[in-house]
C-alpha cells in the first residue's frame, strides 16, 4: 500500500467537506474517484497535497505522514497534483515549460548557470513523447489547444517522476477524440506509479479504471468495479441519475 | 418567412493576426436550439464571445430580433435579451450565491430569484448565503447557468455548460432547459462536447471546422456517426 488515508476530516465554514474518510491506494494502482458535485473530491486531493490542512485524521504516503508537511515537502517526497483548470506558462514554449519543471539543481546559482545536459534532454524527450507533444516542443503553451494544455500540465508533473499522481478532471473541456487519446495516454503514464483520477465522464472512467471509489457528503459511499458501481442503486440515486 | 430571433450574417472574427471565425452565417428561429459542435480550437468559444460582445467583430452583422447589435456593448446585448454562460464558470468568487444570481438580474425590474431556478438547482438554495468561491467546481457551473437563466433571456448562449457537472444533474439540466423553453419560449445556441446532452436539447446541429460551418443537420435526420467523426478526427 502506497497511500493510506484514515479518518480524515476537513472542515471549512463549519461545513465538513471531508468527513471521517478512509481510502487506500496500492502501488501501481490507477484509482478513479467519482461522486456528486460538492462530495469533497477536490478537497481530498487538496488535503493529500498539503494545500488544505485537515482538522483530523491521517494521510500516510510510504513512510511519510503528509498531514505534518507543507506543499513543497509533499511534492518533494513524490506526490504530483494537477488542478481542474490548466496552469501552464503561456509565454514559454512546451520545451521550456517542461524544463522548468525539472526538479534537479533548483538553487539560485544552478538556475543562473543553467545548462541543458544530456539527462535533461532525454527526460524532456521521453515526457514529450508520453504526452503526444514531441512535435510541438517549440510552440508557446498559449497557442496549444485546450486539450494539449492539459497534456502539457501532466507532462510538467511527469518531469518530477512522482510516485503518486493526482489528476483532477483531466479531460474537462476536451473533445471526445482528445478524451480517447488521453485514456490511452494515461495507461502508459500510470505504469510504474500510483494514480488517482477524479472525473465525471463515465465513458472515460470505464476506459481507464480498475477500482472506482464513489464519494458522497465527504465519505466513501461505494467502492468496486465499474460494473458494480453503475448498478449500485445508491450511486444511481445520488450521482448517475436514471 | 418569419423573422429569426437571432441572425448572424457573414461573421468574421480575429484574434490578433489569426482569422478564427470565417464568414459564418446562421439563423436561429424562435424556440429553436442550435448546437454548435466541433473539436477544440475550431472557433466555438470565439464565436460565442463575439456574439456576446467580448470580442470585436471584424466584419459581418449580428441581429437580435431584427435589431443590429454588432457594435453594442455586452451589457446592452444582455439588456436586449441575450444570456451567456461562459466556458469556465466565471462566477464572482467573493459574492454569495444569492448575490451572483442577483447580478444576473441587473437588467430586470423585479429583482427576485424565481423559484424554478432554485427548484432546478436545489444546492444553490441550500448554499445561497455561502461565497461562490467556496462551492465545488460543478456547483459553480450550476450557478453560472442559473445566473444566466434568471433574467429570462430571449436567446441563451451556453458555452460548454456541462463541464464538471455530475451525470444526474446534466440530465436534470437538459430536462429543465426543455421545460423552460416550452414555458418561456426562449431560443438557445449551445456549444457542447457531451453529445448525449446536445441530442437531448438541440433541434439542429452545426459543425464548426477551422472557423467555418462544415455540416448542418436537423435532429431528426442527424447523423450521429458523422458528428462523432467530426469531433474525433
Amino acid at each position: 500500500m502506497i497511500l493510506a488515508v484514515q479518518d480524515l476530516t476537513v472542515s471549512f465554514d463549519g461545513f465538513r467537506a471531508v468527513d471521517g474518510l478512509a481510502l487506500s491506494v496500492e502501488e501501481d494502482e490507477l484509482r478513479c474517484v467519482i461522486g456528486p458535485n460538492g462530495a469533497g473530491k477536490t478537497t481530498l486531493l487538496d488535503a493529500i497535497c498539503g494545500k488544505t490542512r485537515p482538522s483530523h485524521g491521517s494521510i500516510r504516503f510510504k513512510e511519510h505522514e503528509l498531514t505534518d508537511m507543507i506543499e513543497y515537502e509533499v511534492t518533494r517526497v513524490g506526490v504530483g497534483r494537477k488542478f481542474q483548470t490548466p496552469s501552464t506558462y503561456e509565454d514559454l514554449t512546451v520545451l521550456e515549460n517542461l524544463e522548468i519543471s525539472y526538479p534537479k539543481n533548483r538553487g539560485v546559482m544552478s538556475s543562473l548557470f543553467f545548462a541543458r545536459d544530456a539527462t535533461l534532454r532525454d527526460k524532456v524527450d521521453e515526457v514529450a513523447r508520453a504526452i503526444h507533444l514531441e512535435e510541438h516542443l517549440g510552440v508557446k503553451a498559449g497557442s496549444l489547444s485546450h486539450g494539449q494544455k492539459q497534456w502539457l500540465e501532466i507532462g510538467m508533473l511527469l518531469m518530477q517522476d512522482p510516485e503518486l499522481l493526482l489528476l483532477d478532471e483531466p479531460v474537462a473541456g476536451m473533445s471526445p477524440g482528445e478524451r480517447e487519446r488521453t485514456a490511452e495516454m494515461l495507461k502508459g503514464i500510470s505504469a510504474g506509479r500510483s494514480t488517482i483520477v477524479i472525473e465525471h465522464d463515465m465513458a472515460f472512467v470505464r476506459m481507464i479504471a480498475h477500482t472506482v471509489t464513489v464519494m458522497h457528503q465527504g465519505k466513501v459511499l461505494a467502492e468496486g468495479s465499474m460494473d458494480d458501481i453503475q448498478l449500485d442503486p445508491r450511486v444511481i440515486e445520488v450521482y448517475l441519475g436514471d | 418567412m418569419t423573422e429569426p430571433v437571432l441572425a448572424v450574417e457573414g461573421l468574421n472574427v480575429y484574434y490578433g493576426e489569426s482569422h478564427v471565425v470565417r464568414d459564418v452565417s446562421f439563423r436561429l428561429e424562435e424556440h429553436e436550439t442550435i448546437a454548435v459542435m466541433g473539436r477544440n480550437g475550431m472557433g466555438k468559444t470565439t464565436l460565442f464571445k463575439a456574439l456576446i460582445g467580448l470580442l470585436p467583430v471584424g466584419s459581418g452583422r449580428i441581429l437580435l430580433r431584427g435589431r443590429d447589435i454588432t457594435r453594442a456593448k455586452s451589457y446592452e446585448r444582455v439588456a436586449a435579451g441575450l444570456g451567456y454562460v461562459p466556458q469556465g464558470r466565471m462566477v464572482f468568487p467573493y459574492l454569495s450565491v444569492e448575490e451572483n444570481l442577483l447580478a444576473g438580474l441587473e437588467t430586470v425590474t423585479d429583482r427576485m430569484v424565481p423559484d424554478y431556478v432554485y427548484d432546478t438547482f436545489p444546492v444553490l438554495r441550500e448554499m445561497r448565503k455561502r461565497l461562490a468561491g467556496n462551492l465545488s467546481g460543478g456547483q459553480q457551473q450550476q450557478l453560472a447557468i442559473a445566473r444566466a437563466l434568471v433574467a429570462r433571456p430571449a436567446v441563451l448562449l451556453l458555452d460548454e455548460p456541462t463541464e464538471g457537472i455530475q451525470p444526474s444533474i446534466i440530465k436534470e439540466i437538459a430536462r429543465t432547459l426543455n421545460t423552460l423553453r416550452a414555458a418561456h419560449g426562449f431560443a438557445m445556441v449551445l456549444s457542447e462536447q457531451v453529445l448525449s446532452f446536445a441530442l437531448e436539447i438541440a433541434d439542429r446541429f452545426l459543425i464548426l471546422d477551422k472557423g467555418e460551418f462544415a455540416y448542418e443537420g436537423l435532429k431528426a435526420e442527424v447523423d450521429t456517426a458523422k458528428i462523432h467523426a467530426h469531433l474525433t478526427v
